[in-house]
């Protein structure tokens, strides 16, 4: 078992509810303490946004998010290097689109992640059938191998997926790209149809951008992840307290 | 025992063309893209369906297209160059033929509605058409450079009921168009159909769209034969997505003509890319050296595209195709060229097919070579355009 699986299902034993927010890296000069901000606040694990021209999968927000990001020099080497001078102390979690990690070459790419202290990685362009090949690379690091789940997904889809991912799986609560829906939407369908297959743990994203909707969430899921919220909170100007009250909030909420 | 390679069949189980093409979607499309393969082999294996689309295209479409042998162009190249006029089709351009079968397809897949990205607006501009005929709601997404540059076709499309939403995320062309119809997909896959409109995007689109444009090879390889040419010594389209050309070399992948595809310079996916992933393939793109996607330039909007479809990245690797770029200059010239000899006047896109004879007569095309040309558009849309830049040069 992965690392990050290792460390996910401890957590879930431990009866508390995992807080997942994104962040975009390089978005601003000073993300990494956002990012440390949201750790002092209650994160369990943080997923890193790499930013990518192209992001198919994205609403409005993050697409400005990697616009800013790239504009700003942001590559896969130089927030590897921001990352490895820190010790954050929790699993970091990479999310992009497969050209990045085709392109600087796989087994080259899973081997940055893993030495500056990346032990997952979601992408969500790369489908379970064209996934072998990244998949055979991460095994050859600890990078635990995170697939999506969606509204859509048909029940021998389900089945796979939840065989396959690593770490958690990822579902979705609504049919739409990243920001564009808010609210739990389908999830409790989308979490029980794991279930059904799988005890790994299962996280809600895509429509979770407040507190009582992360705790509505909780009560069937393992965890939630935020992102569009907390990323537009951030290209407004946000400092990194605003980033840890935030994150406490959904902390309170999810406690509780 | 050597055999002599097959082109341009099926690609395999997975969408593969040698090593390009596949599936690289989010998995909320997963299931669309396979319910669409499914009904896209059935229908393509039901001679009533492949009737609807034959009838449709000749009844509603003007097809089948003539061939028109350029005499006073042939002469200035010191060649023999046949046109296949798909300038001649309805709505002007090739996209019709790829409309009309998926069209077909989302009614017969009980779907009410499609969504389309747009360059120029041609593809736009058929779907609409199309949507209009069999009474499907039409949502184009439209580069907002591209609605500027394009502003009637954008009209045109309203006129046919279509709604066009201009993006204005990115580059604010057609690949973002792309994304953009995709993001759109997501949310409404239940009752809307994707009609992309090139052989791109993820497995079936690429073999799905060479499918219903390969009827214009089929057709050209009739007409020449008929005519005496036989198979010509070689086959120049224009490439963008790589439609057309998918389309005319279908007709003569496995005969000895020479395959030439001709992209823009400033968005040449085959000569100054690398292999990559984007919009649900693996091709040849133009990208950065971290691979992020660089934005194509052109002065047709739709040869702005930064990619290839990945059965055109196959017949260049393989060897079996040849693809080159020519600059907005020589499209230009092309263009007038042309017209003033042969009272046909081309689409930007088409122009660079044009140009790229003009320019290889002699050289790279031995003379007296035969020669069919995929005239794959007219230039209505572009002649404002283009009096503009000629008369801003004055
Ligand atoms: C007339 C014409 N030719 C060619 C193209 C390029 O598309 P493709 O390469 O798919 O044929 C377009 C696209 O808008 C077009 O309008």
């Amino acid at each position: 078992m992965k690392s990050l699986e290792a460390t996910l299902r401890t957590l879930r034993d431990s009866g508390r509810k995992a807080l997942v927010p994104y962040f975009m890296a390089g978005v601003t000069e000073d993300w990494t303490h956002h990012v440390a901000a949201a750790v002092h606040g209650g994160a369990d694990a943080i997923e890193i946004g790499i930013p990518f021209s192209d992001p198919m999968m994205d609403g409005a927000v993050i697409q400005l998010a990697a616009e800013r990001s790239l504009a700003l020099g942001t590559t896969i080497d130089s927030l590897c290097a921001q990352l490895s001078a820190q010790d954050l102390g929790l699993p970091l979690i990479a999310m992009t689109y497969y050209n990045l990690f085709h392109h600087y070459g796989l087994l080259r790419a899973a081997g940055r992640l893993s030495a500056s202290g990346i032990s997952g990685a979601i992408v969500p362009d790369l489908t379970l059938e064209e996934s072998d090949e990244w998949r055979s690379v991460c095994d050859q690091t600890d990078i635990a191998t995170i697939f999506l789940v969606a509204p859509s997904t048909t029940p021998d889809r389900f089945a796979r997926l939840a065989a396959t991912t690593q770490g958690f799986c990822y579902a979705s609560a609504r049919m739409a790209v990243t920001g564009r829906a808010s609210g739990d939407g389908d999830a409790s369908r989308v979490v029980e149809a794991v279930r059904a297959t799988s005890d790994i743990p299962t996280y809600v994203g895509i429509g979770i951008s407040s507190p009582s909707q992360a705790a509505r969430a909780s009560r069937y899921a393992d965890g939630v992840i935020v992102g569009s919220a907390l990323v537009d909170l951030i290209l407004g100007g946000a400092t990194p307290d605003d980033t840890e009250r935030f994150i406490a909030g959904f902390r309170t909420a999810l406690d509780e | 025992m050597n055999q002599t390679p097959s082109y341009m069949g099926a690609p395999s189980t997975s969408g593969r063309f040698g090593d390009f093409g596949g599936r690289f979607v989010p998995e909320a499309l997963m299931p669309a893209c396979l319910e669409l393969e499914t009904a896209f082999v059935d229908a393509w294996a039901d001679p009533s369906f492949v009737d609807e689309y034959r009838s449709v295209l000749h009844e509603f479409g003007g097809r089948p297209t003539p061939v028109t042998y350029l005499e006073r162009f042939s002469r200035r190249c010191g060649l023999e160059v046949f046109a296949k006029r798909e300038d001649l089709a309805h709505t002007g351009s090739h996209k019709i033929n790829n409309v009309v079968g998926q069209t077909l397809l989302t009614q017969r897949m009980g779907k009410s509605r499609v969504i389309a990205e747009t360059g120029a607006g041609q593809h736009g501009v058929a779907t609409a058409t199309a949507a209009a005929r069999l009474g499907l709601s039409c949502t184009v997404y439209m580069g907002e450079l591209d609605t500027q540059r394009q502003s009637l076709n954008v009209f045109r499309m309203e006129l046919l009921g279509a709604t066009v939403v201009a993006v204005t995320s990115g580059s604010r062309t057609l690949k973002d168009a792309v994304n953009e119809a995709m993001r759109e997909w997501v949310t409404c896959v239940d009752d809307t159909h994707y009609c992309l409109g090139s052989v791109m995007g993820p497995h079936p689109f690429p073999w799905m769209v060479r499918e219903f444009q390969s009827i214009i090879g089929h057709e050209a390889y009739a007409q020449l034969h008929e005519r005496g040419v036989g198979v010509p010594d070689m086959v120049v389209a224009c490439v963008g997505g790589g439609s057309n050309a998918a389309g005319i070399f279908a007709g003569f992948a496995n005969t000895t003509s020479r395959l030439v595809g001709v992209e823009a310079a400033g968005g040449a996916a085959v000569t100054n890319g690398s292999p990559g992933v984007l919009h649900g393939m693996k091709s040849m793109l133009i990208q950065s050296e971290h691979g992020q996607i660089e934005e194509a330039h052109s002065i047709s909007a739709g040869l702005d595209y930064p990619g290839i479809g990945p059965e055109h990245a196959y017949l260049a690797a393989s060897g079996r195709a040849q693809y080159v770029g020519i600059g907005d200059e020589d499209v230009l010239e092309a263009l007038q060229t042309l017209s003033q000899l042969e009272g046909i006047i081309p689409a930007l896109e088409s122009a660079h097919a044009v140009a790229w004879i003009l320019q290889e007569a002699g050289r790279d095309i031995p003379l007296g070579s035969s020669v069919l040309l995929n005239l794959s558009g007219r230039g209505d849309k572009d002649v404002a355009q283009v009096r503009d830049i000629l008369r801003d040069r004055q």
